[in-house]
């Protein structure tokens, strides 16, 4: 029975929320691989982390269904650096010998998922959107937006293990094993939860290598406001707003609306907005109820990163700018003449 | 600091959906007459190569190519761009070869070419987006690698690099030698070459390497292959924009609000 392994690096002494939406790939991946028998049984989640962070982690990973968990924990694992974090990916999957191995696209993803394919002989496909399996029962197929989504390309590799790094916000989370009961938990779920354990791996970093890369600090982005990642609406300004000014009307509109404010790779590089806020394909990923366009063109390297969003507005002076079709709502105007409207027409709808 | 840059010419990315096509005997996008350009995040990594010798003020800028004559032109703007050297590796094999087979080849030549403190690559290609040639080289050259650096200073013989992660970044001191993938952040954006650069850029040679000259045989890199397409297709889009009327600002707020109701967004 072919087993699959899903990797999460802890972050920020969490469990980054696409560590669960990869275990919910490889749960589904599991039951069209492995049809007759439980889903679970061939999934097993790894977490690595510093002491004491992981436990947690690796009981929420048990909750949504992951059928074992394994732990690799470690003092030098307390923060993200690469070379550590591979040799401990490394001990988990010398324990596991899976034949798939999965990552979310996150940072710590995309940035061990190639090192360890080159390390284990594998073959990777990075960012894919869905898994599927080919009709030998085994090959895994990969499904993946390309030329920056203009197409889909369907992708296999004949190496094992078999790896893919899930693009975020692309699978949904597997919902908790037992839902809590109205109350609060139930009792026997408490204690089975409050009995469950990891298995741990030993690891120990390889010893007498200097250190070729050391970090130096790690420094949390500040954002003024809502945070984009978990932002109900989102207003994001492109190169159209032509400058630095245009980005002042958007954050006004995204304040009055209780709204985290994005940006277009064009108006990252041209210095309006930091590169924390580049919404897209290479920027973040997000899935707010709204998304309203603010002189953005709408390549399709930035609507990647909103094709989870359930409605998007579009404001943009060329009604011939692309993202008219894939937006629901379109207004073709000067954003200079609608965005100061919009702000006092909402203030008496919203009311703040 | 001896820099090599590694950049991959690309269809352009910014070719707009209705003229962009497939061929899906081939399962790879219909160059014909669409402009070919340097992926964008290796303009990025050129640019952070350029100014990191600026700033150490000695070494040279190698950028290095993979694949067919056109990608020639990717060298000549990067000689226009202030480059030193330009290396052309050129080989029929390419048209066959995956990410791990260019990572070969790039590490070959890296290693035949010798002398380089740093290999740069741009975090991913603007075509297929995988991600992966720069971390792949990295583990053939047995190197360190830090992916989505920013910004890279030097710094008594080492490197202070700022690392873009997720919902923040980090600092890392590095030292060389050392594989870095370079993501766009303001301080990266690719220099506009002169008019009188890209001139002098026709002068200066390029320097061609084939698989042979390597040592590589690309039967077997053809063989050991790494990931195959299995197909390719152009998703059916779905648009049914609702353009909102109004005959002015005021107007359009106006509907908008009222369309943002109905739909209870707000």
């Amino acid at each position: 029975m072919p087993a699959i392994l899903t990797i999460a690096a802890m972050t920020n002494g969490r469990l980054p929320a696409p560590a669960l939406e990869t275990l919910g790939a490889a749960l589904s991946l599991s039951a069209k691989l492995n049809p007759s028998r439980p889903a679970a049984e061939s999934v097993v989640s790894a977490i690595i982390g510093g002491p004491g962070a992981v436990a947690a982690a690796a009981q929420e990973l048990a909750r949504r269904g992951a059928g074992r968990v394994i732990a690799v924990e470690h003092e030098s694992l307390a923060d993200y650096q690469a070379e550590l974090y591979l040799q401990a990916a490394e001990a988990a999957q010398a324990v596991v010998r899976a034949d798939v191995i999965l990552f979310a696209a996150d940072s710590a993803g995309r940035d061990l998922a190639p090192r360890l394919a080159a390390r284990l002989g594998g073959g990777l496909v990075t960012d894919c959107v869905a898994l599927d399996v080919d009709a030998d029962a085994v090959t895994v197929l990969m499904i993946k937006p390309v030329y920056g989504g203009k197409a889909m390309a369907v992708l296999s590799t004949p190496r094992r293990p078999q790896l893919a790094t899930i693009r975020p916000r692309t699978m949904e989370a597997p919902p908790p094993l037992s839902e809590a009961s109205p109350d609060g938990a139930g009792s026997s779920e408490s204690e089975a939860a409050a009995a469950f354990a990891p298995e741990f791996v030993p690891f120990a970093p390889e010893a007498g290598r200097p250190q070729a890369t050391r970090l130096i600090e790690r420094i949390q982005e500040k954002v003024e406001g809502v945070r984009l990642d978990d932002a109900r609406i989102v207003v994001s300004g492109g190169r159209g707003l032509g400058g630095p000014e245009g980005f002042q009307q958007v954050s006004s509109l995204a304040s009055t609306l209780g709204a985290a404010v994005g940006a277009s790779r064009a108006a990252v590089d041209a210095g309006w907005a930091p590169a924390n806020l580049q919404v897209g394909l290479t920027g973040k990923m997000i899935g707010p109820d709204l998304y309203i366009a603010v002189g953005i063109s709408g390549a399709m390297q930035h609507m990647a990163g909103v094709s989870s969003a359930k409605h998007i507005v579009a404001i943009n002076t060329d009604p011939d700018a692309p993202i008219f079709a894939l937006a629901e709502l379109g207004v073709a105007a000067d954003y200079r003449t609608v965005l100061p409207a919009l702000c006092a027409k909402l203030k008496e709808v919203v009311g703040t | 600091m001896n820099i090599a840059v590694c950049i991959k010419q690309i269809l352009d990315p910014e070719l707009p959906p209705r003229d962009f096509q497939i061929d899906r005997r081939t399962k790879k996008a219909v160059a014909a007459n669409a402009p070919l350009v340097i992926s964008p995040f290796d303009e990025n990594a050129l640019e952070v190569a350029l100014k990191l010798r600026e700033k150490s003020g000695e070494g040279k800028v190698t950028a290095i190519a993979a694949g067919p004559s056109t990608a020639q032109d990717a060298l000549r703007k990067a000689l226009a761009m202030k480059a030193d050297e330009a290396v052309h590796v050129s080989d029929p094999a390419f048209e066959q070869l995956d990410s791990d087979g260019i990572a070969s080849t790039l590490a070959a030549a890296i290693t035949q070419l010798g002398g380089f403190d740093l290999v740069l690559f741009g975090r991913q290609a603007g075509d297929w987006d995988f991600g992966q040639v720069g971390s792949l080289v990295a583990e053939k050259l047995e190197l360190p690698c830090v992916t989505f650096v920013s910004r890279a200073e030097p710094s008594d013989g080492n490197l202070s690099l700022r690392r873009e992660a997720d919902n923040g970044f980090e600092l890392i001191e590095a030292t060389p030698p050392l594989v870095l993938t370079v993501t766009n952040d303001e301080t990266n954006a690719p220099r506009l070459p002169s008019v009188r650069d890209t001139m002098m850029a026709f002068r200066k040679p390029i320097r061609t390497l084939s698989l042979a000259d390597l040592g590589v045989d690309a039967s077997a890199l053809v063989a050991a292959a790494y990931v195959e397409v299995r197909d390719i297709f152009i998703p059916v889009q779905e648009g049914h924009c609702e353009m909102v009327s109004g005959e002015n600002g005021e107007e359009l707020a106006a509907n908008l609000v009222r369309r943002l109701v109905d739909l209870k967004v707000l």
